[in-house]
């Protein structure tokens, strides 16, 4: 394989490191040479995916990205980047009429606004390499709907249009800003929302290549984002779902 | 507590009235998206997280209730 898939060389930061998608994100970088910085508010589990990382030369760095003077220690601790991965994201699952505000708060903070904040500042601090890659974790849920599900796709819709307006503004440094949209997922943050056996199940059928997605799956194309194979490649928003929204 | 827990249920099927023996996957406003809002709000409400499982052998008002009396104990 040529090796301009390589990430051997860079320094890449992962937010919500500690578990799922970010975890696995974090382990397959390292695989490929990166030296990987990553972050989450639960130091226990950041200590598991150091454990699980290949290699040496890592570091957990605790933060909560819903607190913004945590969100400025983190970008002062961390050193000149050549890659972001905000994967930091939670989902509660509610009806329209029963979402109270603080619902909302957590939601857009944790999944939107803390991003932003650290992204402002890492660009505040020169931390951020020309040529660099940002890449963020949305969800299919920002394109297509289910029920239960408004406040987590409009946080995720918001990361959408985000991506393509940070895009456009870091191009003169050549720094590239795109973002992932996955499907389902087998994580654990499925387990922490309402979505009963029967609802999987059911939604198992929607998707044509016939599983839910393996966090690997979604971590490949993150690697290919990260990499100088996707040079050219800015402002885009990526499906990667067994087929789900073609169904 | 016993009123609390008739008012939420009356907001989330949207009924006038609930009696502890109805099965309330009878009501006519049951669906996916009620019986989200239902676990949702024995979360918000009371603290308790129910799994599918357990759920789906909860079949009257009542059981529900005296469910969340055992756990909130």
């Amino acid at each position: 394989m040529n090796d301009v898939f390589t990430l051997k060389g860079k320094e890449i930061l992962i937010t919500g490191a500690s578990k799922g998608i970010g975890r696995s994100i974090a382990v397959i970088c390292s695989k490929n040479g990166a030296e990987v910085h990553i972050t989450a508010r639960n130091s226990e589990g950041l200590e598991n995916t150091m454990n699980l990382m290949h290699t040496n030369g890592h570091d957990l760095h605790t933060a909560d990205l819903g607190i913004t003077e945590e969100v400025n220690a983190l970008a002062k601790e961390l050193p000149i980047l050549d890659g972001l991965v905000l994967n930091a994201g939670i989902v509660k699952t509610m009806p329209v009429r029963f979402i109270k505000e603080e619902g909302i708060d957590v939601t857009f903070d944790v999944n939107i606004k803390g991003s932003i904040l650290l992204i402002k500042q890492l660009l505040k601090l020169k931390k951020i390499r020309e040529n660099g890659s940002i890449c963020f974790i949305s969800s299919v849920a920002s394109k297509k709907m289910t029920v239960g599900n408004a406040i987590y796709s409009a946080s995720k819709g918001a990361i959408n249009s985000f991506t393509k307006s940070l895009a456009l503004e870091l191009a003169p440094k050549g720094i590239r800003v795109n973002a992932v949209l996955p499907g389902m997922v087998k994580t654990n943050i499925l387990q922490d929302s309402s979505i009963s056996e029967d609802d999987l199940k059911n939604h198992l059928n929607k998707y044509p290549i016939g599983r839910f997605g393996k966090p690997e799956d979604i971590s490949y194309l993150v690697v290919y984002l990260l990499s100088n194979a996707s040079a050219w490649m800015t402002g885009s928003l990526l499906t990667i779902d067994g087929g789900y929204s073609i169904s | 507590m016993e009123n609390d827990f008739i008012e939420i249920l009356k907001d989330v099927f949207e009924v006038d009235e609930i009696g502890f023996g109805d099965r309330f996957r009878d009501y006519d406003s049951w669906s996916s998206l009620t019986n989200i809002a239902l676990i949702a709000m024995l979360d918000d409400e009371y603290d308790i997280i129910i799994d599918d499982k357990e759920f789906r052998g909860i079949e009257t008002v009542e059981e529900l209730f005296n469910e969340i009396k055992i756990r909130t104990a």
